[in-house]
């Protein structure tokens, strides 16, 4: 079985975004890009599945520009075996990122997917959700734990007030949350042997799908700032200005 | 064309969050209808039914809604909601489950998440962990909304009830099964509704010492909290992880203990009306947010405000 696992290009979680002075985005010029954190821990689930011999290969695929090219080398230097970028230029929405994956789908056949459950630029949370919908196969969001046996997932989500624990029929889609496991680092040999791996270079155009806008950003704000806040120098004046100045006691 | 309310639900009550989502619903103008998909959701629609602004209740019973599961669930909703301009949940961990599954077979873009609403069309919702905010315009026919609660007050209650009206569910589709669910069990107020939020990080350095927390938020009507280090080390349960990737709060009153204040802390509560930080470390990012920072150890500092209190 192989394991397909999308991985996004995004800005380093460590750095501090700022949104231009013109309001027309986020400023990326120099900014330090990184694989998207929870795709990185779906890269490690997938490695550790193919490990316990529940997978054969693990393949990854990322959509954007050329530049992704080091984010999926990343990735084949984890333990992948294989990478595939769609090349494009523009910024495709939610919708066509998973129409896209799709498409890969269907040339791949993989018996089962896992994406990350949210790329924390734009904090959308809803790819691996549309992809489960055009293919039709079960998902899994949120996953804290997944065990794979014969043709099923059990997958435990993490859900508001608690655990949530699903029975999935292959092939499905999984999405990971922070605490299903803790990815690996890259060791220098697999770094050089990562380079030899297979990348293969796709257009939206040879997948048959249209890169369509529906959606508009017409502008980006800063968001609100907070006033000035003050030190205070003990519980008691603490007490004394929650009780008096901000009135909340 | 009304605006279609997807509720977020136990079967037996409404999620508050559910509220939320119908204030964000009144404001694009049209009228509302509420969908409860669930199995024995008689209790919820009937609370449902005096939401103000609701003018329509549709139910589906059957155990194939019994726990809301996606496949289910967004098949429904993609049956019945071609008749509708807007589609909209709370993004609660259901909201963020069923509705991208329910766009993608409606073939209709959604935006997650939205803080504000501009028009019928355009929308303000936080990318990058809330350290920018964009204004979105959506041009498609049908639009799917995620609403952030913490953005929009609850709807209030109405004095008469809405109708309510029974539709046909459809089938369960048995690709996934719910197999259990472990739910914390609190006699606290809920993170996400309280009046009041302690949260806790590394600096509480086990469990255990999340013990003063719970004494101070007895004090006060609380609820407690976590930074995602607390909750890694396994000092409490995941899902009281406060921020950009756990549960999005605004209480009137949020206390930050032994707490750093990363961005993607501060994405889940810095829309808090007062935020008070007491960490030892007078440099810590978190007093950058705070109204009223207490250089201390917490330690000595906690059981102290705990004393004081009535
Ligand atoms: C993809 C991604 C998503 C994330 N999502 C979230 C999220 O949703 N929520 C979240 O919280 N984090 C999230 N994080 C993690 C975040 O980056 C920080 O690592 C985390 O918030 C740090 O937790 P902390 O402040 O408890 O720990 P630390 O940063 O270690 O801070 C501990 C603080 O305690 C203080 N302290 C220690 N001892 C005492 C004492 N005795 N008295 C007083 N103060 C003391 C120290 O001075 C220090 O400031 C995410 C990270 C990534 C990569
Ligand atoms: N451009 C992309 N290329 C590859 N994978 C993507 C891309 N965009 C989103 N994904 C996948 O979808 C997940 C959720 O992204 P999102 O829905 O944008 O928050 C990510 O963690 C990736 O696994």
């Amino acid at each position: 079985m192989q394991i397909l696992v999308p991985v996004k290009r995004v800005v380093d979680y460590n750095v501090k975004v700022r949104v231009k002075p013109d309001g027309s985005g986020v400023e990326l010029d120099n900014v330090k890009m990184a694989i998207n954190p929870f795709c990185e821990i779906a890269v490690e689930e997938a490695l550790r599945i193919k490990e316990k011999g529940h997978a054969t290969e693990v393949v990854v695929a990322s959509i954007g520009p050329a530049h992704c090219q080091e984010q999926l080398r990343s990735a084949l230097a984890l333990g992948a075996d294989r990478a595939i970028l769609v090349q494009t230029d523009s910024t495709p929405e939610p919708l066509t990122v998973a129409k896209l994956l799709k498409a890969l789908i269907d040339r791949e056949q993989p018996g089962l997917c896992i994406l990350g459950k949210q790329a924390i630029d734009g904090d959308n949370n809803q790819t691996g959700q549309m992809l489960a919908a055009l293919t039709g196969w079960p998902q899994a969001t949120f996953a804290s734990e997944v065990t794979l046996n014969d043709d099923q997932a059990q997958v435990t989500r993490e859900v508001d007030g608690g655990m949530q624990t699903l029975s999935l029929k292959l092939p499905a889609i999984i999405t990971t949350d922070l605490r299903l496991n803790e990815p690996r680092y890259a060791a220098l040999p697999n770094i050089m042997k990562a380079k030899r791996k297979p990348l293969a270079t796709l257009t939206p155009e040879e997948l048959g799908i249209p890169i369509e806008h529906r959606l508009t950003t017409l502008k980006v704000d800063p968001p609100p700032q907070r006033s000035a806040g003050i030190m205070v120098e003990s519980v008691d004046a603490l007490l004394d200005k929650l009780k008096n100045e901000a009135k909340v006691l | 064309m009304p605006s279609l309310l997807i509720a977020d639900h136990q079967n037996t009550a409404l999620v508050p969050a559910t509220r939320n989502a119908a204030t964000a619903c009144a404001a694009l103008g049209e009228e509302t209808h509420i969908l409860i998909a669930g199995h024995d959701c008689t209790a919820a629609a009937e609370s449902a039914a005096k939401i103000a602004g609701i003018t329509k209740v549709l139910i589906a019973d059957s155990p194939a809604y019994a726990h809301l599961l996606a496949e289910n669930t967004a098949a429904l909703i993609a049956r019945i909601g071609s008749a509708y301009r807007h589609i909209l949940m709370p993004a609660t961990t259901n909201g963020k489950n069923i509705l991208p599954r329910a766009a993608a077979l409606l073939d209709s873009s959604m935006l997650s998440d939205i803080i504000a609403i501009k028009s019928p069309d355009t929308f303000k919702r936080p990318i990058y962990a809330g350290n920018a905010i964009a204004t979105v315009q959506v041009a498609d026919e049908r639009i799917l909304l995620s609403v952030r609660a913490t953005a929009f007050d609850p709807a209030a209650e109405s004095t008469t009830a809405a109708p309510i009206e029974p539709i046909e569910a459809g089938e369960d589709l048995g690709i996934s099964r719910f197999e259990r669910e472990e739910l914390s069990k609190s006699d606290r107020p809920e993170l996400t509704e309280a009046r009041v939020v302690i949260s806790g990080g590394r600096g509480l350095q086990s469990g255990e010492n999340f013990q003063l927390l719970y004494d101070l938020a007895d004090k006060l009507d609380a609820a407690v909290g976590a930074s995602r280090a607390a909750v890694d080390a396994g000092y409490v349960a995941n899902d009281l992880q406060v921020g950009q990737t756990g549960r999005i709060v605004a209480p009137q009153l949020y206390i930050a203990v032994g707490l750093s204040g990363a961005i993607q802390h501060l994405a889940g509560m810095k829309e808090s009306k007062v935020i008070v930080a007491i960490n030892k470390d007078p440099e810590a990012p978190i007093f950058q947010v705070a109204d009223y920072g207490l250089a201390a150890d917490l330690f000595q500092a906690i059981p102290e405000l705990t004393t004081k209190l009535p």
